[in-house]
This record gives C-alpha cells, sequence and structure tokens, in this order.
C-alpha cells in the first residue's frame, strides 16, 4: 500500500463524507435491526434485578429445558460433524455427475419452512403416519419424545458442516492428498494427517454455527415435542411457554441465556477468524 | 459403474493402481472430466470413444465409494424418507382436492404473502446487505471487527426469540413502534411487521455472500479502470457490480429461500389476519388443527416444491458463475 | 447407521425405562388446553395429596398445555395423553373419530363430562373509556377488538359464536343479520393471535385494541397477574355457556394399565375438594355450593348453551369454521 502512487489509492475508495455517510447508515441499520432486538431480551429479563434472573433460570422447568436442549444437541451435533466431513469429502475431492443435485438436496433441509421439517416426521412417525402405528405396538416412541425431537433437530441442522466444508475443501484441491497417498500414506492416514489440519478452522465454524442453531431451533420442534413440561420442553419451546404464563422475567431470561449463547458462539467464530488471519471471513452460510 | 465395486477396494493398497494414477497426475486436471481407464469406471473398449459419458473421471483418492455411499445413506435416511412420505401423503389427496386447496384464495393470499414478503426483505437485504459487506471490507473504523460479528445474530438467535422481542420493539408503545406510530406508521401486527421479521432473519446471508468476493477483489481492476478514465462511480457500476453479482445473486436467493419458510419469529409480530397478514407455514399449522392433514400437506408439497427449485437454481447459478469467473 | 439406530433406542428406552421401574408409582399425562396452567398446577398437587392418603402409593402428573386443536392433533399423531382435558367437545370427538377414545365419552362423566364451565367476557381499560356495555359495542367503527383466531384457538370459536347467539337473539333469528354484525366485529380485529394467552399479551402488554374478548377466568387471571389498575371486566347482558370437557383416554390407558389413575383423577374434579380448587381459579363450579367465597366473584349473566343455539359442536363447526364455512365468508368479503 505504502508504495503505491495515491491516485491509485485514491481510486480505491470513496470521498470522504460519502464514506462517513455509508458507514453511518451501515451502522444505523445494524442497530436498529440487530442490536435493539438483542438490548431489549436483555433489558426485559433484567427488568426485576438479578435476583428475579437467576430466580428463573434455577426453577426445575427450565433446567429441565436446558438439560434437553443440551442432550439433543450433545447427539445431534457430532453425527452432523460425521456427515458433513464425509458428504464434502465425496463432493470436494471427487467430479461426478449429478453433483449439483446432491448439493440441492443437501440445501433442502436449510429452506425448508420449520414447521414443514417437523411435519414430515410426524406423517413417518405418527399414529397415523407410515411407521407410527408399528412403532407404537413395539413400544418404541418417536415423536412427542426425545428421539423425534433429535431427528428434528438433525434435518433442521443438517446443512451446516457440510455447507461450511464444501468450498473450503474445493478449494484447496487434491493435490495434497495426491501426494500423500502417493508417498504411501493410506487413505485414513491422509485424511488425518493432511485434510484434517487444512479444514480444521472451517470445520470447527461449521460445527459452531450447526450447535447454535440445534439449540435455538423452535418451530420444527415444537411440532414434534409434545410440550409436555420437564419432559419434551426444550429451550426455545420454553420461553414461550413462560411467555404465555405472563412469566416475562423468567421467559426473556431463557431467551437471554440462548442469545447469550448466540454471542458466545460469534465470540469465538471471530477468535477462530482472527487465529487464521484471514481477517474479515465467512463463505456461504 | 457401481460405487460397491469402489467400495470393495482396499483404500491406499492398491499398489499398481497408485502407479497408475501418480503417472497421471501431472498430465491431469482432475477436475476435468477426463477419459476413464480403469474397467470399473466404463468398459475400456467404450471409454475412449465417448469420453464425457463418464459418470466420474478416475482419481487416486480413495474412499469416494465409502463417502458417498454414507452421504446417500445419511441423506435418505434423514431427508429423502419423511419428504417422501411427505410428498405421498400430498399424492394420496384427490387431484382435484389438491388443486382446489392450493389454489384457494386464502392460500394464494398466504403464499403470495410468503412469497412477496420474502422477495421484499431479500431486495431490501440486497442492497443493506451489500452497503454493509462494503464499509465492513472496505472502510476501517473503531468498532468494525464487533459489527461484523454482530452480523451473525439473527443467524444464532433462536426465532422465538427474535420474534417476541422484534414485536415488543415495534408494537404501537414498543421503543420503535412509539416514535413510528406517531409518523402514523404501523410495523407490528400488518405486513409489514413480517417484512421487518423476515430481513432480520436473512440479513447474514446477503453479506457473508458478498464479503469474501469484495476481499478477493484485485485492485488492479479498479485501479486500471481509474488510470483509464473512469469516475469512481463509473469504476463501481461498471466493474465491481458485475464482478459481485454472482455472489450477489446467491446471497439473495439464499436470503429469499431462508424468509420464505420463517415461522418463529413472524407468527409474533405478523398479526395473522387471514388474507392479510397470514403466512403459508401458519396457514399449514391451521390446517393441521383443522386435522385437514392432506390440506396440510399439500401446501407443505408447493411450498417445497418452490424451494427445491429455487435452490438447485442457486447451486447450477454458482456452478456456472464457477467456471465463467474460471474461464476469464 | 448403527450409530443411529442404538441412539434411536437408548431414546426409546429411556422415556421407556421410568414407566417400567414405576409399580408403585404412577405417571399420567394430562394434555390440556392453554388457560388451564395454573388450575391443574393445583388440581394435580391435591389429587397426588388425596392419592397418597388412600395408600395408593405416589402419582405424578405431567402437563402439556397448547392451543386445544394443536393438543388433539398431537394425541391424534401419538402423544401418550392418559387424559385430555380440552376446551371443546369438538376436539375431543376428533380424537373419538380415531378411534382413541370411545365415542360415547360425553355421557361417561356427570354434566356432559364437563366438571367446571365458563362464559365469555369483555376485558376493557380501565375507567371503560371507550363505554363498551355489550356486544352491540363490538361492532362500532371507533372499537378495536381483539380475539384469537377461531381458526386455532378453541377460546376464539367460544367467542365467535357468544357473539353469533347474542344477534340471533336481538335480530329476531335471523342469521343473515347475525352474520353481517359477527363480520362486523370481527373487521374490527386489528390481529388475530393463534391463541388465547397470544391475545391477553397483544392486548394488555402491547397496548393494542380497546376490548379483549376473553375466557372469564382468563380475564380473571389477567387482572391479577398483570394489573389491577389497568383494566376491568365488562359483563355483556348474554353470553355462552362454555363447557370444557375432559375424557380418559381408553386406548393409552389400556395399554399402560393407567386406567384406575386415571378415571380416579377426572372424577375428582368433581369432588367438593376439586371443585373449590376450579372455583379458586375463576372456573364456574358444577356444584353451587363449592368454593361459595369464590362463586360471590362471578357476575350473573344470562347465559345459553351451544346445544339449544347452534345443535351442538359438529353442526356449528361445520357451518361456521370449517373450511368455506361463515368465517371464511367473513374474511373473503372483507378483501
Amino acid at each position: 500500500m505504502a508504495t503505491r502512487p495515491r491516485s491509485a489509492v485514491d481510486a480505491r475508495t470513496e470521498p470522504s463524507p460519502v464514506r462517513w455517510l455509508l458507514i453511518t447508515v451501515a451502522l444505523l441499520f445494524v442497530a436498529i435491526f440487530i442490536v435493539l432486538p438483542l438490548v431489549s431480551v436483555f433489558t426485559e429479563a433484567l427488568r426485576q434485578g438479578f435476583g428475579a434472573y437467576f430466580g428463573a433460570l434455577a426453577d426445575a422447568d427450565a433446567r429441565a429445558a436446558i438439560g434437553l436442549t443440551l442432550t439433543v444437541a450433545a447427539i445431534a451435533v457430532p453425527l452432523n460433524l460425521v456427515f458433513g466431513v464425509v458428504a464434502a469429502w465425496a463432493i470436494a475431492k471427487f467430479d461426478f455427475r449429478g453433483k449439483s443435485l446432491l448439493i440441492t438436496f443437501i440445501d433442502l433441509p436449510f429452506s425448508v419452512s420449520p414447521v414443514i421439517s417437523g411435519l414430515i416426521y410426524v406423517l413417518l412417525f405418527g399414529l397415523q403416519g407410515w411407521l407410527g402405528p408399528f412403532l407404537s405396538e413395539q413400544g418404541f416412541k418417536i415423536i412427542f419424545a426425545v428421539p423425534g425431537i433429535v431427528l428434528a433437530t438433525i434435518f433442521v441442522t443438517f446443512p451446516f458442516v457440510a455447507r461450511e466444508l464444501i468450498p473450503l475443501m474445493q478449494e484447496q484441491g487434491t493435490d495434497e492428498e495426491e501426494a500423500a497417498l502417493v508417498l504411501g500414506a493410506s487413505g485414513w492416514q491422509t485424511f488425518r494427517r493432511v485434510t484434517l489440519p487444512n479444514i480444521r478452522w472451517g470445520l470447527l465454524y461449521g460445527v459452531l454455527l450447526c450447535n447454535a442453531r440445534a439449540m435455538g431451533e423452535f418451530g420444527a420442534v415444537s411440532v414434534v415435542s409434545g410440550h409436555i413440561r420437564g419432559l419434551t420442553n426444550t429451550m426455545p419451546l420454553h420461553v414461550e411457554i413462560l411467555y404465555n404464563e405472563y412469566n416475562f422475567v423468567a421467559s426473556f431470561a431463557v431467551a437471554s441465556l440462548l442469545a447469550l449463547l448466540a454471542l458466545v458462539t460469534l465470540a469465538a467464530k471471530s477468535g477462530i477468524e482472527w487465529k487464521i488471519g484471514r481477517g474479515l471471513t465467512g463463505r456461504g452460510h | 459403474m457401481s460405487s460397491s465395486a469402489l467400495l470393495d477396494r482396499p483404500a491406499g493398497r492398491g499398489h499398481d493402481q497408485q502407479r497408475r494414477a501418480a503417472a497421471r497426475v501431472e498430465t491431469l486436471d482432475l477436475t476435468q472430466a477426463s477419459p476413464p481407464t480403469s474397467a470399473d469406471a466404463s468398459p475400456p473398449c467404450l471409454a475412449d470413444a465417448r469420453p464425457k459419458a463418464a459418470w466420474r473421471p478416475r482419481s487416486i483418492i480413495p474412499g469416494f465409494g465409502l463417502t458417498l455411499g454414507l452421504t446417500l445413506a445419511w441423506l435418505g435416511l434423514i431427508v429423502m424418507l419423511p419428504l417422501v412420505a411427505l410428498f405421498a401423503r400430498a399424492a394420496s389427496v384427490d387431484p382435484g382436492r389438491f388443486i382446489e386447496t392450493v389454489t384457494s384464495e386464502r392460500v394464494l393470499a398466504a403464499l403470495q404473502l410468503s412469497f412477496g414478503a420474502a422477495l421484499a426483505a431479500a431486495l431490501a437485504n440486497a442492497v443493506f446487505g451489500t452497503l454493509l459487506a462494503w464499509v465492513l471490507v472496505r472502510y476501517r473504523f473503531p468498532g468494525r471487527r464487533l459489527v461484523d460479528s454482530l452480523v451473525d445474530v439473527p443467524f444464532a438467535l433462536p426465532t422465538a426469540v427474535a420474534g417476541i422481542s422484534l414485536t415488543a420493539l415495534y408494537a404501537e408503545n414498543g421503543w420503535l413502534g412509539a416514535p413510528l406510530a406517531e409518523l402514523g406508521i404501523k410495523v407490528a401486527f400488518t405486513p409489514l411487521g413480517v417484512f421487518v421479521a423476515l430481513v432480520f432473519v436473512s440479513l447474514p446471508f446477503v453479506v457473508r455472500s458478498i464479503e469474501p468476493v469484495l476481499q478477493d477483489l484485485s485492485p488492479e481492476i479498479e485501479e486500471a479502470a481509474a488510470c483509464l478514465g473512469a469516475s469512481r462511480w463509473q469504476t463501481i457500476w461498471r466493474v465491481i457490480v458485475p464482478t459481485l453479482f454472482p455472489a450477489l445473486a446467491t446471497g439473495f436467493a439464499l436470503a429469499f429461500a431462508r424468509a420464505v419458510g420463517e415461522y418463529g419469529s413472524v407468527i409474533f409480530i405478523a398479526g395473522n389476519l387471514p388474507g392479510i397478514s397470514e403466512i403459508a407455514p401458519l396457514l399449514i399449522v391451521i390446517k393441521l388443527e383443522e386435522y385437514a392433514y392432506g390440506e396440510a400437506t399439500a401446501v407443505a408439497a408447493v411450498m417445497l416444491l418452490l424451494s427445491f427449485v429455487l435452490l438447485l437454481a442457486i447451486n447450477l447459478l454458482q456452478r456456472w458463475s464457477r467456471s465463467h469467473l474460471e474461464r476469464r | 447407521m448403527m450409530q443411529r439406530r442404538t441412539i434411536l433406542l437408548s431414546g426409546a428406552a429411556a422415556v421407556a425405562l421410568p414407566r417400567a421401574a414405576a409399580a408403585q408409582q404412577v405417571r399420567l399425562l394430562n394434555v390440556s388446553y392453554d388457560p388451564t396452567r395454573e388450575l391443574y398446577q393445583d388440581v394435580n398437587a391435591a389429587f397426588a395429596k388425596s392419592w397418597s392418603a388412600q395408600s395408593k402409593g405416589s402419582i405424578t402428573i405431567q402437563q402439556s398445555h397448547g392451543g386445544s386443536g394443536r393438543q388433539a392433533r398431537s394425541v391424534i399423531d401419538g402423544l401418550e395423553a392418559d387424559v385430555v382435558t380440552l376446551a371443546l367437545a369438538y376436539d375431543i370427538d376428533a380424537i373419538a373419530e380415531r378411534g382413541l377414545i370411545a365415542t360415547d365419552w360425553q355421557k361417561r362423566l356427570p354434566s356432559n363430562s364437563a366438571p367446571y364451565t365458563s362464559t365469555i367476557v369483555f376485558l376493557v381499560r380501565r375507567g371503560n373509556p371507550k363505554k363498551i356495555k355489550d356486544w352491540s359495542d363490538l361492532a362500532r367503527s371507533d372499537i378495536k377488538v381483539i380475539t384469537p383466531n377461531p381458526k386455532t384457538s378453541g377460546g376464539a370459536r367460544w367467542n365467535y359464536l357468544a357473539a353469533w347467539g347474542y344477534a340471533l337473539r336481538t335480530e329476531g333469528g335471523d342469521a343473515a343479520k347475525a352474520e353481517k354484525f359477527v363480520g362486523e366485529i370481527f373487521a374490527n380485529a386489528p390481529v388475530l393471535d393463534t391463541g388465547a394467552r397470544g391475545s391477553t399479551v397483544t392486548f394488555v402488554q402491547r397496548g393494542i385494541g380497546d376490548v379483549l374478548l376473553a375466557w372469564e377466568n382468563e380475564a380473571f387471571l389477567a387482572i391479577n397477574e398483570l394489573g389491577k389498575d389497568k383494566l376491568e371486566i365488562v359483563v355483556p347482558s348474554v353470553s355462552i355457556l362454555a363447557e370444557p370437557p375432559v375424557a380418559v383416554v381408553d386406548k393409552v390407558v389400556d395399554r399402560r394399565g393407567t386406567r384406575a389413575a386415571a378415571q380416579a383423577y377426572l372424577e375428582f374434579l368433581y369432588t367438593p375438594a376439586g371443585q373449590e380448587i376450579a372455583a379458586k381459579h375463576y372456573y364456574r363450579p358444577r356444584d353451587s355450593q363449592a368454593g361459595a367465597k369464590y362463586t360471590a366473584a362471578f357476575p350473573k349473566i344470562d347465559l345459553f348453551t351451544i346445544d339449544q343455539v347452534f345443535s351442538g359442536w359438529q353442526t356449528a363447526q361445520k357451518t361456521h369454521f370449517a373450511d368455506g364455512g361463515i368465517f371464511d365468508r367473513l374474511y373473503k368479503r372483507k378483501r
């Protein structure tokens, strides 16, 4: 930059007033659409002070909801992590026909309305559905129980890890893996020693987003949960229930926990970006 | 060509295969469709005759069968099977009833609102998201990093929480709703409220699609344009915007796809008046609660089909723009 | 794949396990509608006490709440409810239609299987600034009416039918005039929330609208919870007798072996103790002696039943709320 002629630098930027106008507009947009809603969550949660706030979180039903949400994420995220790596390997390292179609199917859960995501499992496992009557005879409960919530969550968070890895691995190409293979490494060794170090930050980023989404899903889980207090209520559902009980402070307290989780996720993400020194980054979703 | 044949091959231990492939490594660009040479790809006699017909070019990287097999199996179980159940259910609805359902005035109004508001939100985000990405990449100002992380908030914040807090903000007695009401603008409980919620949930997609492209934009192009006498505005309009366009289109389509199906944040703020502020996903829920499973799946099937077509278009566009850019 | 199956199995086992281990410990699931949360919290505690006092072991009752229609649908789709306590008989009929409950369920418990009743009243802002006295005021052009969506909320159907019944009475039974009148009321509704609780929040917290059509018990609760200084109840000249029914879900209790407990649970609602708890939560008890100190608060209203005016839920549902019914017509005309 320093060696470049002044005029060239000028050619890449706008006059100062324009610049500040654009910055102001952008910041205003962020303030209105993002910061204010976030602030209002915490304001409402702390309306009656920290005592009421922590009291709400210590409530037995709230703790059950937090526990369930953590359990569901602990099952759904690792499964999607494995799937994401496997799918990204198949798609990024090889060329084959129908790849766009395959990627589209992997993307599909992302654009399917959450309501439909829940509905499809009801159609499959519900008592009026295909497998429901059989499963119910065998004494298995899928929907209105933990497995159904896990399934709906896996569906909703399905694309995240894969979508994060595919472009990354495509960009990196196959040269390094080929070299390792030629030098006699096994396939697994190649993956662990060559590919994994290359993709680990992208992988972590995908997992973080997947996790945030898994813990925050509302629509799909709402359809398959059955809303049994202390048993099948996840945190987002508990937020709604408390809200409907006019217990606004408790409702926003649980909501703030989810918002906090979102912020921690984003902080971790920024940390990752810092680490890889890419500065501003992010690809696709 | 079967993936099981590949699956049976012990990964990394076929030495002759490796040697053969290694010899080809320098000469072949693996991303191009290259003539297959092995028997399990296609009959050897045909291979040279029609190289483009190969389903997949050879590669020395192992695990294709295994990973593709697992991907397809997992995809089949989690995504395809339930979706098939949905379409089977929708198909079991009498065709006349199906058409009647999805063309009824109320369903059309709901679809129109969902798709219309999503389109408007995606357009708004295309403008402001691009602006935001531009400011974040090109300018230096205090708090830039913080703002950049905040862009992801709508993505990570649970939709129900977003819905409740947006409603509280934009209701007539809310922080933003009160001043707006004095100007005679009502947001909460109107289609405008739907729009606001959708702008919120779909904001990150445009920004995140454009940022990397903007970063990679080589300065020489702009400098060259400036040297050739183009004004700043001309440079932006003629040079930068066309380069950004594929990424913008992707971000726009992603934002749109996300917004069309949004439920959790919208139902709190929408007002839910039939034909006015009732979104399509809510209509599905309403149909379900009337025990009209067939009709609910019919609406769901229509929405799904539209999303699928849209996504396929994005992916093809992405593929096209990649090869297009590479060629340049 | 194996991994996934194991998880499904262990998930199912985790849910099934407590049931198997609990020979002495009975667990019931009561699937109910939105406004009964506080009521059943008290009922469950009192019933559990009386159950263990009769040395029948310990009993836990789990609750699920939501819109009446949604809850009924969940039971139809396999939510294992031992008892359902919903907002209207139509929703329990829908479950019975799928063979989960005997079709004569309404005759199995006293008083149409509705242990308590309620009605629809108006909630207005303190001091009644818009001078709302009766149903006819709701059709005034300067009034904004808050009600949930009759398509998704049981309570909203009672609201709608109450308005219709009033119009029939004042217009001498002219259905066309009733339709026009109810249409005018719904034209005054700026929001249709999906559930009764959502409407209350809209009215009280968001400050939208001049009058909220609400269950009587919800109106009392809203005043207690959200501010005596902000709201007051207006009692219309005539309203509907809402009978929220209860039933044992036969298929489920027979499979789980919980019929005795489920039956006892519902019968408890009819005991003086159960009736008093209902009265305390502003449900009108069937037993006029029960909870006299609470019932004194109930205003006298001229109440008609759904059977008298609409010849039962099935007919009412079909003519008014089904797809293409009168309610849909009201909105079609508006556009």
